[in-house]
């Protein structure tokens, strides 16, 4: 287990220091696209932040954020186990890497120093047929996790400024239906506004019951950009939803411009006759995510 | 290797620069210095300025500490919303990254923290609310927008971290730290003026949002 406890304190480190290739180019794309001044300057900053993380190993971001784990384990390797090695490697890890501690005391108000806690970091385990350990890791910075939304349809969305006096709010129905599914997302997006980092990746949930759709819209943010939902109409609504939140024109930073989204991936839960959920979960542009197979 | 160069390498891309030269200004501000900015403009900052987020804004707001008990001048001053990582080295700490965190979570206390110590400069991300553009109007201070996530280009900024306030009663990333800056990157995005590059931009997208969801 000392191995596997090294091999998660390395896995802590490439997540915190580098962003995945798929990422990384879709970022400098949007960088060779985008003709707002603000906007280019901004991610011209923001590639150069990538490379300087890398080459001196420091993280990409001071918020190392909230680390969640997916874990697939094989039958007969224990749980609670593979539980506590993550802590250890957690406690390591952010001494080593270093990583801010973020783990605050909500009775209390202290941080923990060492990001372990009451339920942090976040594990979620799985029992796979497989031979294979699989450790996957995201660290989700705080301000994107904040702009994260539950919707239950139909849904009277009013949709109003958050920053001027003037009055100009409406009102429209979310039915349910995937354009209702539509609309929540762009909702919240506009909402969003750029508080989380924008150019954001897009998961979204529906169905299902409250805590499914919290945990599947937030599991989305795994996938590879450039994948392909296996079902066209799913796919299809992925495209359309991220060619409606690029047109909003929110860009870079929030700065104005033509890229607000690199990618928007969804999936669904079957769902009780009285509910309809969509959620829908926001990463920063640094999607920090990666995999450990043992 | 990048290593801790400083300066030139990580200077913007000519391309972008030629299009618009930074301004550099320097800290303390004067009411003069805030005024002649305007949304838009690019600047570079060079001197002290001071980290504050959540806890210490709540703080500031609600306990309006005498400023002769804050350690730190916030007069003419620059208030960095960011939860740096740092490492305290024997007596010395040692700056690895420090990025903006959401301004918009202060908005609440803002205005009374730049009324009660004479803040001329507010920066972090996203932007902040009508009640703050007030404020700065009102009081003459600015909001600079950083680039949000680029933590190591910025802590390259940072030549030194000269002090911290409030470290082991709020923790690391919410203590108050001073920090020597020179060429930091920003870009003023509310002026005195009342002018805000984020209401625009979320007028614009409000009116996108409508054609898309009634059409």
């Amino acid at each position: 287990m000392l191995k596997l406890r090294d091999g998660i304190v390395e896995l802590y480190r490439k997540v915190a220091t580098s962003i995945p290739s798929d990422v990384e180019e879709a970022l400098r794309k949007v960088c060779e696209n985008e003709t707002e001044l603000l906007g280019k300057y901004t991610m011209d900053i923001i590639l150069k932040n990538i490379s300087i993380s890398r080459a001196t190993s420091r993280p990409i971001c001071q918020d190392t954020g909230f680390p969640v784990f997916f874990v697939k384990i094989p039958q007969g390797l224990s749980h609670n186990l593979i539980r506590q090695t993550i802590l250890d490697a957690t406690r390591i890890a952010t001494e080593k890497v270093p990583l801010r501690p973020n783990a605050i005391d909500t009775i209390s108000e202290r941080n923990t120093g060492d990001n372990v806690g009451e339920y942090f970091p976040l594990i979620y385990m799985e029992e796979t047929a497989e031979q294979t350990l699989v450790v996957d890791l995201m660290l989700k910075g705080g301000g994107c996790e904040n702009l994260g939304q539950t919707y239950k349809l139909p849904w009277a969305l009013v949709i109003s400024h958050q920053r001027s006096i003037e009055n100009k709010d409406f009102e429209t129905v979310a039915e349910r239906d995937f354009d209702g599914v539509r609309k929540c997302v762009l909702d919240a997006v506009f909402k969003a506004q750029g508080k989380g980092c924008p150019p954001y990746t897009i998961g979204i949930a529906i169905g299902g019951a409250k805590d499914q759709v919290s945990f599947l819209s937030k599991k989305q943010l795994m996938r590879r950009i450039n994948d392909k939902h296996p079902d066209n109409a799913v796919a299809a609504l992925e495209q359309k939803i991220l060619a409606d939140i690029n047109s909003l024109g929110i860009g870079v930073a929030g700065m104005g411009g033509k890229t607000t989204a690199i990618g928007v991936k969804m999936t669904m839960a079957h769902r009780h006759p009285a509910s309809y959920f969509v959620d829908v979960s926001f990463s920063c542009w640094a999607n920090r995510r990666g995999r450990l197979i043992w | 290797m990048l290593g801790k160069q400083k300066g030139k390498a990580y200077m913007v891309s000519p391309e972008v620069r030629s299009q618009k030269p930074e301004i550099r200004i320097k800290t303390p501000l004067s009411k003069e210095d805030v005024l002649s900015l305007k949304v838009g403009d690019m600047v570079l900052i060079s001197g002290r300025i001071v980290t504050g987020r959540d806890k210490i804004h709540k703080f500031l707001a609600h306990e309006r500490p005498d400023k002769r008990d804050i350690p730190f001048e916030l007069e003419g001053g620059i208030i960095y919303h960011c939860g740096p990582i740092i490492r305290k080295t024997d007596e010395t700490y040692k700056l690895i990254s420090a990025g903006p965190t959401t301004s918009m979570r202060v908005e609440m206390y803002e205005a009374e923290v730049i009324r009660t110590y004479g803040v001329r400069g507010i920066m972090g991300k996203g932007g902040m609310g009508m009640e703050t553009l007030n404020a700065m109007k009102e009081f003459g201070c600015i909001y600079l927008h950083t680039v949000s996530g680029a933590a190591s280009y910025l802590a390259d900024k940072i030549m030194r971290v000269e002090g911290g306030w409030k470290i082991e009663e709020f923790g690391m990333p919410e203590a108050m730290w001073l920090l020597e800056v020179e060429d930091f990157p920003a870009i003023v995005t509310i002026d005195a003026h009342g002018n805000s590059l984020h209401r625009e931009v979320e007028m614009i997208s409000l009116e996108k949002l409508k054609t898309m969801v009634e059409g």
